[in-house]
């Protein structure tokens, strides 16, 4: 537990003293919201209607962005092989790590969220507090399975390219459960969907936050 | 007789189809101060990197305080302290940051100021991106030496240091030696350490050439380097 | 005759029976009438890709466990003739989704999930084609499999979790039992088939990796030297 707070504390500050970095995401995000908009046309109802979509799918690329280049920064100096010669423990790292993209991942998705309400004239027709609850276990889904592989792939040269290869399949449940339950919010919930959408998200986060932490001893190994 | 720190025999390491590292028979007694010399390439690194526990070998035996770091390395880890080409910081913390997060890993008392005084280096909020190549070994000394280590392996322990600095590691080395720790130092810098270690051992192309007390190692290095491979 | 090949060829029989039946003689199903005959086919690949992907999880996980390379070359064997079952099941998809609906593709949860784990598991594939060092490959591509895996279980259940146009999930019981024959053999003709099929794979790849990481000679035992 020490050493998870440890962890956690190291990421968070590393991030907080580049901040711009998150900021260049969010503005990443924001562009691409602003791209998808430009592709469909000025048709103001299919915008209002595929809204959760476009905000999905631009939390869903800036995360690689930020996934490689967290564990690029472990790698370039030797820091993570340092951090295992002491030894800390690989969960410790894995979930520290997890944690503190999930937390930028949720600061990038929150911004992307306020622009797509503004970009896409949407109002939440249910209570916005869920909009938050899904923003969180959406990121979360993003976050386990691509600390994971991030991690895997960080010594490669085509980390880029690899990382989005193998972690878009696999988060696809999540994405849809999210995009469910995120238009069920802002276009209403008549038959009470919602909660369904909400427990299939947990589960998939409940699922690959305890399977990636035992995984990823082995692949930092 | 002291109980060995280190006992390899017949080790072997390779990458693909090289070996980097093979036939390497050795002792190092706890306690005491051993040097491995050769050129770049001549597999120094890849032993303590071995030793460390951060590669594994494929061939042979190897021990560390008696116990074999490809299965005992949790074990082990906590009494070994590598301190290798790569700094293994943070860029983006200052040394003190580096520092705190060291001791509170290892859940040590921060006693920081120590560690930065030990080597001298100033306790500045600059990140250590804005480190000299000389700073930033400093620092990776310190970080060894708070971790009191049993065992202090230290690649290339004068690299990126000017001649003050190499004053300083040669101290800091005594300082680990005082503590009882066995120090194995990589160098090419074959004068210098060899004034420094007990024992030494000179590797070429992987291979092991000859050992005997350091004193002696200037001749051997020459003398390894007259004789054809 | 090597146990693999004996294998494949036998699968190759039972296939042929099994199709041939429920192709040319079994009567046609009651609500879909002679298209319905793609059930022979399809189901026994779906059933399969779903095995194929187990028993590769299965030999990920030795892999993580022991780390012998057997482990390492089968799983690989598994992992392709499972990502080839899916693909082929996903093409069989479309045959029949066209006559059956009047489109080659729906995105109905089941189709969806399948078509997913196809392209997860050529993921899986191509990251074993971009590490060169065997050891970190062979862990890399257990841990891609061990977590496209879970995914699969996912297309099981999806029949229960989302509404779908796809028709439940085939068993005996919900199947005239004039149709149990057929598909048993064609279904274990492909279990059979494939079986043999990634154990000839396995092979492959064992004696690929025998050959790529043979170890060289080692370097002669050094003249001491005196000084």
């Amino acid at each position: 537990m020490n050493q998870l707070r440890w962890m956690l504390y190291k990421d968070l500050l590393i991030e907080w003293r580049g901040r711009a970095r998150v900021a260049a995401l969010s503005t990443f995000a924001v562009t691409l919201l602003l791209l998808f908009s430009f592709a469909v046309g000025p048709d103001t109802d299919a915008l209002r209607t595929h809204a959760p979509a476009y905000l999905w799918l631009s939390v869903l690329t800036a995360s690689t962005l930020l996934l490689t280049h967290g564990f690029k920064l472990e790698v370039e100096s030797g820091a993570m092989e340092g951090l295992l010669l002491l030894p800390v423990s690989p969960r410790a790292i894995f979930y520290g790590k997890a944690i503190a993209n999930m937390v930028l991942l949720l600061a990038v998705g929150v911004v992307a969220l306020l622009v797509t309400l503004v970009l896409f004239d949407v109002t939440p027709r249910e209570n916005p507090i869920w909009l938050l609850l899904i923003l969180v276990l959406g990121t979360a889904g993003v976050s386990a399975p691509g600390t994971l592989y991030a991690g895997l792939t960080a010594r490669l040269h085509a980390a880029q390219m690899v990382l989005p290869v193998l972690l878009f399949p696999l988060v696809v449940p999540c994405m849809v459960a999210a995009v469910r339950a995120t238009s069920l919010v802002l276009g209403g919930d008549a038959m009470g969907q919602l909660d369904s959408w909400l427990w299939v998200l947990g589960c998939f986060d409940a699922i690959y936050w305890s399977l990636c932490g035992v995984l990823f001893g082995k692949v930092i190994g | 007789m002291p109980a060995a720190a280190i006992e390899a025999r017949d080790v072997g390491r390779r990458y693909g189809r090289r070996w980097a590292l093979a036939r390497l028979d050795l002792i190092v007694p706890e306690g005491s101060f051993f040097l491995l010399v050769g050129a770049n390439g001549s597999g120094k690194t890849t032993f303590l990197r071995l030793a460390a526990s951060a590669e594994q070998r494929n061939r042979g035996e190897l021990a560390v305080f008696g116990q074999d770091p490809a299965r005992r390395a949790e074990n082990l880890r906590a009494h070994v302290a590598l301190l290798s080409h790569k700094a293994g910081l943070y860029e983006d913390l200052s040394a003190r940051e580096n520092l705190e997060l060291l001791a509170g890993l290892a859940s040590m008392e921060p006693r920081i100021a120590e560690w930065l005084a030990a080597v001298q280096l100033e306790d500045r909020p600059d990140p250590v991106r804005c480190f000299s190549a000389g700073m930033r070994k400093r620092l990776a000394f310190a970080r060894l030496i708070a971790q009191r280590p049993r065992l202090a392996l230290i690649d290339e322990p004068y690299g990126q240091l000017d001649p003050v600095g190499f004053d300083l590691v040669d101290g800091l080395m005594h300082t680990l030696r005082d503590q009882g720790a066995t120090v194995v130092i990589a160098s090419h810098l074959v004068e210098r350490a060899s004034r420094q270690a007990d024992t030494a051992l000179v590797l070429h192309q992987g291979t092991p050439r000859w050992q005997g007390p350091a004193r002696k190692v200037p001749a051997a290095w020459a003398a390894v380097h007259r004789v054809p491979a | 005759m090597r146990k693999d090949w004996a294998l494949v060829a036998t699968g190759f029989v039972l296939l042929a029976i099994g199709h041939g039946l429920g192709l040319f003689f079994v009567p046609p199903e009651a609500m879909m009438g002679e298209t319905g005959r793609i059930f022979y086919v399809h189901v026994p690949t779906a059933w399969n890709c779903l095995v194929m992907f187990l028993i590769a999880f299965v030999c990920a996980v030795m892999v993580l466990w022991s780390g012998h390379p057997k482990w390492d070359a089968r799983t690989t064997g598994y992992v392709e003739v499972g990502t080839l079952y899916n693909v082929m099941l996903l093409f069989q998809g479309s045959i029949w989704a066209r006559p059956t609906w009047g489109v080659y593709w729906t995105w109905d949860p089941r189709l969806t999930t399948a078509a997913v784990m196809a392209v997860t598991f050529a993921g899986v594939m191509v990251l074993r084609k971009l590490i060169e060092d065997p050891e970190r490959r062979a862990t890399a591509h257990a841990v891609a499999t061990v977590v496209a895996f879970v995914n699969v279980p996912v297309v099981y259940m999806s029949v229960k979790w989302w509404r779908t146009l796809h028709q439940d999930m085939s068993s005996p019981s919900t199947v005239d039992s004039v149709m149990h024959w057929p598909l048993r053999t064609a279904a274990i003709g492909m279990l059979l088939l494939g079986v043999g099929f990634a154990m000839v794979r396995a092979e492959l790849e064992r004696r690929r990796i025998a050959i790529e990481d043979e170890a060289p000679e080692l370097p002669p035992v050094p003249n001491p030297l005196e000084v």
